[in-house]
């Protein structure tokens, strides 16, 4: 294997040290003077029609200067999901609207001189409803007698498959080989249902923006975005305001995990600097972010598989019906992904049915959250392996090695099924999987502690192990670019529409960059996501942007370098297939001569024939390499209380070449503990009217670094031809084997089957209790 | 209402509301480094040294802090151009994903390191449970606690 000078090697991150000293900005820490301080007020019913908003007393209270609400607001149709144009997510929403469909839905916004007034002011506003019966469980959703949450304006741009007079947010249906075929095959059928929960992605930063005109009367927006270039787009269209007059920056983001995909306070806040020709400030409170801004999508799996007595799967047939809340953002896409993500893994299968359905309820709306699907669908497949191994004592590790797919070998899955479309047929071209078991199973014990029961007074030992695949961008949807120009000192700017969130993509892609041109990262000034000043990219979403943005720098990097040596060739009188470079300096083989870029940079731009040596590139990606993983769990319950302790976790995982080995154990390891958490610990919890009750971190329990687990994580070595220098993605598949390896290990240990998490003591204890009964 | 606090050694003039909190007043001051996570006490990413000790500047007002009190933020303790071993250490080990976290760790660290020098990882652990970090999983952040211990003992 070619050896990297920069790729692979732990570099620090290019931000890292003015995130340590306090130096670097996040959206509220820009100085804007003057800014209007914005309040959004929400709707306490779930389901209600506004009658009327009296918002005369708010406007009295002195420091007020507008109220926003259905009467002064354009009412557009448009999805706050900041995905592709024209979006896979129905156009459902209205800046503001007299429907409520949840509990938090915004009823106005209060634009103040300060806070204070603002809150007092939102106090005061005066809604008349009439309250309705809400629509609370998604398995009554498309029920005749429910109410219709959505009316027939609603639609999707792209033509999507959408009944609202059903509730039905979208459908996906897909199938090959014949079930019957299957059925009469099988020797036994196994069959069961899993509930993945709601979740919240906690970024520590709540979601902020501040907008402002620029000298030139343009709209700045600063934003705590995944996705600039998308904000641009959906506040054009949102507001009708011409897209050329908008500017969104994204400074520093403190987490996003998803959540930042979303384009619902941009609009806001943009409307207020329009109305006032002021600044303004939005930034929601924690509990906000808890009911008002998007969550994890629950899914009910229900998973059925015919099993010869040899342990080869006949059919399987995977029933997911997806809550998707009030709104519809992002249903269809991680309602496909459920499937496309988690079916192709086991590709022996010849009879494959999977139907998905996303349904609207009078509850929290779902969005982008890291896993996106594939989480909610992985916790019912390795729940069902698992059981399935052991009903014909076969051994787990073994037998998804010899089931899973390998180099070489494609599914029907990946064709059938895309992002709001069909998908791209693609055959693996890296895996190592079998690898990453084997990892596992030697960090975890697995032979020493399966089915071994280790008991230590009421406390029972087991363990348990999940896999999953993920994907690297959306084939022939996502694109990314980037431009670098050359200067006087061998330095380069590169500015890219990327957009780290904390993920650390700045930094991988300079050493992408400085790897091409063969320089130190430090040559490399990274510039990102500013739609004014950095070329398109779709934003940091669907686990893209190491290997899509990543071949974007890497060709425009060999762009500038082929101009670098052309450069060269004239000065030293060479030709071009005597070169070579070697740490920013060209040599001619031949002469025994040498340039180094300083120099051949200001002898372009000052010497001869000059011009500016730079270059830009785009890419799209025709297949999204999948990223494998094994993870694997040891836990200890105590069967007394049904307490669950996670006591070690380990995480192997294969991303391809690891650009940066550091970052990349990072992401696993943050990935991971936000799994463990949500299989452990987090929920919503509502009252019977739909409220959600525990909107903070006091009742929402995150864990803290006293909490985790024994942790241990593995990058594999493995090579992806069609990636950067050999790279896959790695930012969302450490949070899928969590939740199914602790349910597995869970059952390993006390013999009972979770299939719904958090795994509570409450709930442990009941379902071993209902097992003796 | 108007004081003078001393933050990271100098002498800061404030004007502040009797019902304000520290970590407002702070970032009305410009010390925006100060960060504002959840403003119930529980992420820790508004922590700052009061006398040396780690207090929630969300949860304090900044009526309750004194003139002969001393402040430190992160700033305090090293900037870019002269950063402490322990924000370098962060550095190194990769213990910083998206940052937002990472003040108040920071500062938490700085505490137990001087009232504890050589804290057992276990000790480390703890000491950090009064922030959140949903980023790194901690494995990396602990990594960097014992390493600043390391560094600093070398000192």
């Amino acid at each position: 294997m070619k050896k990297y000078t920069t790729v692979g090697k732990p570099e620090k991150k290019v931000d890292a040290l003015s995130l340590a000293t306090g130096s670097a900005k996040y959206v509220d820490d820009f100085e804007i003077k003057n800014a209007l301080y914005c309040k959004l007020a929400y709707s306490p019913h779930a389901y209600a029609e506004i009658l009327d908003i009296d918002d005369s007393k708010a406007r009295a209270v002195e420091g007020v200067v507008d109220v926003l609400h259905y009467k002064n607001v354009k009412q557009i149709l448009h999805t706050s999901a900041g995905q592709g144009f024209p979006e896979p997510s129905p156009y459902d929403c209205l800046i503001f609207d007299t429907t409520m469909r949840f509990v938090g839905d915004r009823v106005a916004m209060i634009v103040a001189e300060d806070r204070k007034t603002a809150h007092m002011a939102a106090k005061m506003l005066e809604v008349k409803y009439k309250v309705m019966e809400p629509l609370l469980d998604a398995e009554k959703a498309m029920d005749p007698d429910s109410p219709k949450l959505h009316d027939a304006s609603h639609a999707y741009p792209i033509g999507a498959k959408y009944e609202p007079e059903k509730n039905l947010a979208a459908e996906v249906d897909i199938a090959f080989g014949d079930i019957k075929k299957g059925e009469e095959e099988a020797d036994f059928v196994i069959d069961e249902t899993y509930n993945a929960h709601y979740g919240q992605h906690c970024a520590i930063e709540p979601h902020s923006v501040k907008t402002m005109f620029d000298e030139q009367g343009r709209l700045v927006i600063i934003s705590s975005t995944q996705v600039p270039f998308h904000v641009r787009r959906i506040v054009a269209q949102a507001i009708d305001y011409p897209l050329s007059k908008i500017r969104v920056i994204k400074p520093r983001i403190g987490g996003g995990f998803g959540s930042k995909q979303e384009v619902f306070l941009e609009p806001l806040a943009s409307l207020v600097t329009l109305r006032h020709k002021r600044p303004a400030r939005l930034v929601i409170s924690r509990a906000e972010v808890f009911q008002n801004s998007r969550t994890r999508h629950p899914i009910r799996v229900r998973l059925r598989t015919g099993v010869k007595n040899t342990g080869e799967i006949t059919f399987l047939e995977m029933d997911s019906l997806l809550n998707s809340g009030a709104y519809g953002s992002h249903a269809l896409t991680v309602l496909s992904n459920c499937g496309s993500k988690v079916l192709p893994l086991f590709n022996k299968i010849e009879n494959m049915h999977f139907l998905g359905r996303s349904v609207y309820t009078n509850l929290p709306v779902g969005g982008a959250y890291r896993g996106y699907g594939a989480t909610q669908g992985y916790f019912a497949l390795n729940q069902h392996l698992d059981m399935i191994t052991r009903r014909l004592e076969l051994d787990l590790p073994e037998y998804i090695k010899k089931y899973h797919i390998q180099v070489g070998e494609t599914s029907g899955v990946f064709e059938a099924l895309g992002e709001g479309k069909d998908g791209v047929p693609q055959v693996v071209n890296s895996c190592k999987l079998d690898e990453c078991i084997d990892i596992c199973v030697k960090e975890i014990d697995w032979y020493n502690k399966y089915n071994k029961k280790i008991t230590n007074g009421d406390k029972v030992r087991g363990v348990g192990l999940a896999v999953s695949m993920q994907g690297s961008a959306i084939p022939l949807v996502d694109m990314a670019a980037a431009y670098m120009k050359m200067n006087e000192d061998g330095s380069f700017n590169m500015n890219i529409g990327a957009t780290d969130i904390g993920t650390g993509s700045d930094t991988i892609l300079a050493q992408i960059a400085a790897e091409a041109l063969d320089i130190p990262l430090s040559k490399i000034i990274v510039y990102s996501s500013d739609t004014d000043r950095t070329p398109f990219d779709v934003g940091a979403y669907a686990s893209s942007t190491t290997y899509l943005s990543g071949r974007a720098v890497k060709k425009c990097a060999l762009k500038v370098k082929d101009q670098i040596l052309g450069v060269a060739a004239e000065m030293m009188d060479a030709k071009l297939e005597d070169l070579f470079t070697e740490n920013s300096v060209v040599y001619d083989k031949r002469q025994k001569i040498s340039k180094s870029y300083g120099e051949i940079c200001c002898y372009a731009l000052y010497d001869h024939n000059q011009f500016q040596i730079q270059a830009e590139a785009s890419e799209i990606v025709e297949q999204s390499p999948p990223p494998f993983m094994c993870q694997a769990a040891e836990v200890e319950v105590d069967t007394k209380t049904g307490q669950v302790k996670v006591l070690e976790f380990v995480s192997a995982v294969d991303c391809g070449q690891a650009i940066n080995p550091q970052l990349a154990e990072g992401q696993v390891e943050g990935a991971t503990v936000n799994g463990i958490a949500y299989a452990m610990t987090e929920e919503y919890i509502f009252s019977a009217k739909g409220n959600l009750l525990n909107k903070g971190f006091k009742s929402y329990k995150i864990p803290t670094a006293a909490d985790i687990p024994k942790m241990k994580s593995f990058v594999v070595e493995s090579h992806e031809d069609s990636g950067p220098y050999g790279a896959k993605s790695v930012s969302e598949i450490g949070i899928n084997g969590p939740m199914p390896a602790i349910a597995n290990a869970i059952y390993d240990a006390v013999g009972v089957r979770m299939v719904g998490a958090p795994f509570t003591p409450e709930k442990v204890y009941r379902a071993m209790q209902k097992q003796k009964t | 209402m108007n004081s003078i606090l001393n933050v990271n050694g100098k002498a800061v003039k404030i004007e502040f509301t009797p019902e304000e909190h520290l970590l407002f007043t702070l970032r009305k001051a410009g010390f925006t480094e100060v960060k504002s996570g959840c403003k119930e006490g529980e992420c820790g990413a508004c922590i700052v040294l009061l006398n040396g000790k780690p207090v929630n500047s969300c949860l304090m007002f900044t009526a309750s802090v004194c003139e002969d009190d001393t402040l430190l933020t992160v700033k305090g303790i090293g900037d870019l151009h002269e950063p402490h071993v322990i924000q370098e250490a962060f550095v190194d080990c990769g213990a910083v994903q998206c940052g937002f976290c990472t003040p108040g760790i920071v500062l938490a660290t700085y505490a137990l390191l001087q009232e504890n020098p050589h804290p057992t990882e276990d000790e480390a652990t703890k000491a950090m449970d009064g922030n959140l970090c949903r980023c790194t999983g901690y494995v990396k952040i602990v990594e960097a606690v014992m390493l600043a211990a390391k560094r600093l003992q070398k000192k």
